[in-house]
């Protein structure tokens, strides 16, 4: 369960947000929508730990975020508008790497599948510089596939994949919502996402 | 909890190998600046060997800060720092196996070539070994301080002068001991009392610098 209260987010000298509260369940997802500038991308690395709120506090399961410290970050899976990719590296080795670096290590045969789910199959062993934008996503969200972390942060998962992809990792979330997991989503692109409760957050109206 | 830091390691070496350019880059900078004392200097064995520990570990320790900015500012460029900052590990752990890593492409290859540079200088084998030493002892201390100058001006524009400025005058210590104990071989003294002395400053940098560098990168990650 994820508590935000009374949450101010202040860059530069201006406030995007103030008094912000929401409450999340298992098993829910919540939307985050705005126009651009208004602290979407904030909100998520508030809610991950990387941004100190100006104000209020975040709390998991009751404690906050600060003090549960890596506890948290056990439980939390952060995707964001970078894709966190080595270029250098096949997708293969970067999607190993990552999951070993999340402590949650994967071996060859999961990797492969998760790779080959994204669409990747023929692509597992090419160096990531020679992979197209989209293919690239592809790469970062295969960590997904595998991922049983309880709270999803996404950061516009859909960007630069094309409809079948944006499909397939809706599914995915889906299914991480179906298991009981939490996603904070943010996007642009009306996407169908088959979950039960559905939030939505609209950010610079307040 | 170290299994994910070796894993650390090991992608930043495979990363290395497959960016040889970068390597070879400070190792050519290291062979080239101690390759033009002799030039520069003239062709005096005494005077040579005299100047040769000053020389190689300034080199060393010019080439160390070559390799510096890269240490964060890839990672941070594209996403992964944010990922290892929110990794379940301690960050000063991950910063730790960063600096392992950082040693071992940029340190260890600089003490392996410094006796065949020493050479140049018309040095004893006793003062090539004492040499070595030194620089395997102390280049750790080198990356581990230079960590915590490659975190703070992560991002900053013209970064790469303001790390100089920031680390080098952090590097002294390691300089005199480090020199001094092959400074202290040729005289005939003995190097052990540097050599102690550096491999405290290694202890303490390298136990000591992930701490700080950490927090200097979660204010970057801001």
């Amino acid at each position: 369960m994820l508590v935000a209260s009374h949450l101010e987010c202040v860059r530069g000298e201006r406030s995007l947000f103030r008094n912000l509260a929401f409450r999340l369940d298992e098993g829910e997802l919540l939307y985050l929508q705005g126009r651009n500038g208004s602290g979407k991308t904030s909100l998520l690395r508030m809610l991950c730990g990387l941004l100190p709120p100006a104000a209020g506090e975040i709390r998991w399961k009751g404690e906050t975020i600060g003090r549960l410290g890596e506890d948290y970050r056990r439980e939390l899976c952060f995707l964001g508008h970078l894709n966190a990719i080595k270029e250098e590296l096949t997708p293969l080795e970067n999607l190993r790497a990552s999951a070993k670096l999340a402590d949650t290590p994967l071996d060859e045969d999961l990797a492969l599948e998760a790779l080959e789910t994204l669409g990747l199959a023929g692509r597992a062993d090419l160096a990531c510089r020679y992979l197209s934008q989209g293919q690239k996503r592809r790469v970062a969200l295969a960590r997904l596939v595998h991922e049983r972390k309880s709270l999803w942060l996404l950061d516009e998962p859909f960007v630069a994949l094309d409809t079948a992809a944006v499909e397939l990792v809706a599914g995915l979330i889906g299914a991480h919502l179906q298991r009981g997991g939490l996603a904070v989503l943010t996007t642009h692109q009306p996407v169908n996402i088959p979950a039960g409760t559905v939030r939505q957050l609209v950010l610079g109206s307040c | 909890m170290l299994n994910a830091v070796f894993s650390l390691i090991a992608r930043d070496l495979r990363l290395g190998m497959r960016r040889q350019a970068d390597i070879a880059s400070v190792l050519f900078f290291f062979i080239i600046v101690v390759s033009l004392f002799p030039l520069g200097i003239g062709p005096e064995p005494d005077q040579l060997r005299r100047l040769a520990p000053g020389i190689l570990w300034v080199a060393a320790l010019l080439a160390t800060m070559l390799s510096l900015p890269r240490l964060f500012a890839d990672d941070h460029r594209d996403g992964t720092l944010e990922q290892l900052a929110l990794s379940p590990q301690p960050l000063g752990l991950i910063v730790l196996g960063k600096v392992a890593a950082h040693w071992l492409v940029s340190g260890l290859p600089l003490t392996l070539l410094a006796p065949v540079l020493g050479l140049q200088f018309d040095l004893s084998s006793e003062a090539l070994q004492a040499l070595t030493l030194s620089l395997l002892i102390g280049t750790p201390a080198l990356s581990g301080i230079g960590a915590i100058g490659a975190a703070l001006t992560l991002g900053v524009r013209g970064g790469g002068v303001l790390l100089s400025l920031l680390i080098l005058p952090l590097y002294i210590p390691v300089l005199i001991f480090g020199a001094g104990a092959v400074e202290a071989t040729v005289t005939g003294v003995g190097a052990q009392a540097h050599l102690s002395l550096l491999g405290a400053l290694t202890l303490a940098g390298v136990f000591f610098a992930p701490w700080p560098t950490a927090a200097a990168l979660r204010i970057a990650l801001e």
